[in-house]
């Protein structure tokens, strides 16, 4: 049977966070913490493989004691187990620290319960909107990463081919690769599901597995946390509102209007920037 | 893992012994292709690169990989590189994690660049991620600010919290220090073909039976909208009335060769699809021209468009929130107002000027070097 982690991140809920106009601080209080939704889209793949072919479903999150809830969310969904993996020493983790923590966690996974065929992460998250922890976390366990899938088109178990298209700028590709693979999803990928009613009484009963530093045999305390985390945030500020001399154009007619803003316009450095030609009037 | 695997996992990666850091000199870009094309993001890193490169008083390098891609490598000289490396190989066409990440590692090891930067795109996360955890290093994503200090530190300042705030990052531990930027926020400098520099070929660092995936094909959305890349953004929102009232839209940002933007209150209720959407949760965009029409300028619509470079607002309702944030201001019927723009910019295309045949789905046209 296929076995698949999905990894997930609790988050505050970014788009609720508001600047303080006083004091030019974020406001967190009040802030619902969500699991972050990039990551419901991966579990929800992962949920309608296990449907399809059969699998276990493993979801892994690093975070606070209070993350069993995103857990056990998780498992009323449909997965099997959920692991937090949590500890004060890995607070403060920065892209590089956050993905050897989840690595050793996929390679403990294994041991527990199996090889792992499949690892699904949201495409980034809402709190850090970096996308760097899935390709860390593919590199640390040498295994192929596709990002950006927005369709899983095919997947055999048997021949262990997967067939996914990814998004790109200009187009989509398809790409095709074997088992182990580490797929970051996008909102396209699915629709996530509603958990059900005996799905949401499992949710709630369920005791989610946590391990600490000591449940991680070799871990290297100077990769964690902090102090294994390279980047530091030197500052922080809250960027000055667009100031601008806003120039109503009031004139009589909306052709007038319309004209007047166009003289506007190409007064400004706009045709230059934008490649607009302003051709001689005596061409040809 | 499975039986399938034989690879070991080499979970904690690590720098071999003690580093002299001192060694690593230059600014690096890492330039993105598709098909021997450069995305402009590419030259307008070097354009920034040139100027961290002359503050540190280092070569400004790049780094060109793919098939067929010579003529990329002297365009990058064109653009301001003193230093190309370039691995051009058959298996590199598409581009693929693995085998782009170990000629960076590979080149990043030899020629020992104190900063790495590339476009945060799709592909340039992709590949970032992959290379900073194996050096390691310290990786920012997506920044919009780039500066040096006087102990050569990188300045990487990005936006934080859903653009709510600004936060500075720095590497001192590790190099190179390395960033992912956004496109469209830095300025390329004129193609030079005068310029010269140095041409160092890289051998491919993977053999062929040894990559594991395989790009069958990639389809071209020549309709995709592009917001992130477009140069002109004509979006609106419930002063629309309904989803008909895009119509209006689409014909201005036709005539001026833009994309069609809007708000998350219309997305919501289903008037244009999500691709559209501009601010939190959608598209955040910094255009040349942005067009809010009959968008009221909600704090999470503007977070995602406040950078656009020109905001013109047209809306009937003079006290808005966006008409403070707008460099022109129209206040009246939008179903008026638009029709009569789009029909001025006909005119005086006619008369004489156009806008550019530049459409945000398309890609420059890199000329080839030596013809």
């Amino acid at each position: 049977m296929l076995h698949i982690v999905v990894c997930i991140k609790q988050v505050p809920d970014s788009r609720e966070i508001r600047i303080d106009p006083k004091t030019n601080t974020l406001i967190r209080q009040g802030v619902p913490a969500i699991v972050n939704y990039f990551d419901l889209h991966g579990l929800e793949e992962a949920l309608r493989i296990k449907d399809e072919h059969g699998a276990r479903v493993t979801v892994v999150t690093m975070g606070p004691p209070s993350a069993e809830k995103a857990l056990k969310l998780c498992v009323s969904m449909g997965a099997d187990e959920g692991v937090l993996v949590s500890d004060r020493a890995f607070a403060g983790a920065d892209t590089l620290a956050t993905s050897y923590v989840v690595a050793l966690t996929v390679q403990k996974a294994e041991q527990e319960w199996g090889p792992v065929d499949l690892v699904f992460c949201g495409k980034q998250t809402l709190d850090g909107d970096t996308g760097q922890v899935g390709p860390g976390v593919a590199c640390r366990l040498d295994i192929e990463q596709l990002t950006y899938v927005e369709k899983v088109e095919h997947l055999d178990p048997k021949t262990r081919e997967i067939i996914v298209h990814r998004h790109l700028e200009d187009g989509v590709e398809r790409v095709k690769a074997k088992l182990p693979v580490l797929i970051t999803a996008l909102t396209e990928l699915n629709e996530p599901r509603r958990a059900s009613l005996p799905g949401v009484i499992r949710g709630t009963r369920y005791q989610p597995v946590v391990w600490t530093t000591n449940d991680f045999e070799d871990i290297d305390r100077s990769k964690i946390g902090l102090r294994g985390s390279p980047t530091i945030v030197s500052k922080t500020w809250v960027p000055d509102p667009r100031a601008v001399n806003t120039k109503v154009l009031e004139d009589e007619s909306t052709d007038a209007a319309a004209n007047h803003l166009l003289d506007e316009l190409l007064a400004t450095d706009l045709p230059q920037k934008l490649g607009w030609v302003k051709e001689a009037v005596s061409v040809g | 893992m499975a039986e399938q695997r034989k690879r070991k996992p080499m979970i904690g990666l690590q720098t071999d012994g003690d580093v002299d850091w001192s060694e690593y000199r230059g600014v690096m870009v890492v330039v993105e292709q598709r098909a021997g094309q450069a995305k402009p993001v590419s030259w307008q890193l070097l354009g920034e690169a040139s100027r961290l490169a002359k503050k540190l008083e280092a070569p400004l390098m790049a780094l060109v990989i793919g098939s067929d891609v010579h003529h990329l490598a002297q365009e990058a000289i064109y653009h301001g590189a003193d230093k190309v490396y370039l691995c051009d190989s058959l298996e590199l066409g598409p581009y693929r994690t693995r085998p782009y990440s170990r000629v960076c590692l590979h080149v990043i090891r030899t020629y020992k660049p104190e900063i790495v930067l590339m476009g945060a795109t799709y592909t340039g996360r992709d590949l970032a991620g992959a290379i900073a955890t194996h050096l390691p290093t310290g990786l920012t994503a997506d920044s919009t600010q780039l500066d040096v200090d006087e102990d050569r530190l990188l300045l990487a300042s990005r936006p934080a919290f859903s653009e709510k705030m600004l936060a500075t990052i720095l590497c001192k531990q590790f190099k190179p220090q390395m960033a992912t930027a956004r496109a469209g926020v830095f300025e390329a400098l004129p193609r030079d073909e005068s310029r010269e520099g140095e041409i160092i070929t890289v051998a491919p660092q993977m053999s062929v039976d040894e990559i594991a995936t395989d790009v069958l094909e990639f389809l071209e959305a020549a309709d995709r909208v592009n917001l992130e890349e477009a140069e002109i953004i004509v979006a609106g929102g419930r002063g629309l009335g309904g989803p008909a009232g895009f119509a209006v839209l689409e014909e201005l940002a036709h005539e001026l060769g833009g994309v069609v933007g809007a708000s998350r209150a219309v997305v919501d209720v289903g008037w244009i699809g999500h691709e559209h959407q501009v601010g939190q949760t959608g598209a955040t965009v910094r255009p040349k021209l942005y067009f809010a029409i009959g968008i009221s300028g909600a704090v999470q619509h503007v977070v995602g468009m406040q950078n656009s470079g020109c905001i013109v607002a047209i809306n009937k309702d003079p006290e808005a929130p966006i008409m403070k944030i707008s460099d022109y201001a129209i206040v009246g019927d939008l179903f008026q107002i638009v029709p009569a723009i789009t029909k001025a910019v006909r005119e005086r295309k006619a008369a004489g000027w156009a806008p550019s045949p530049f459409s945000a789905t398309r890609q420059e046209q890199p000329v080839p070097a030596g013809q």
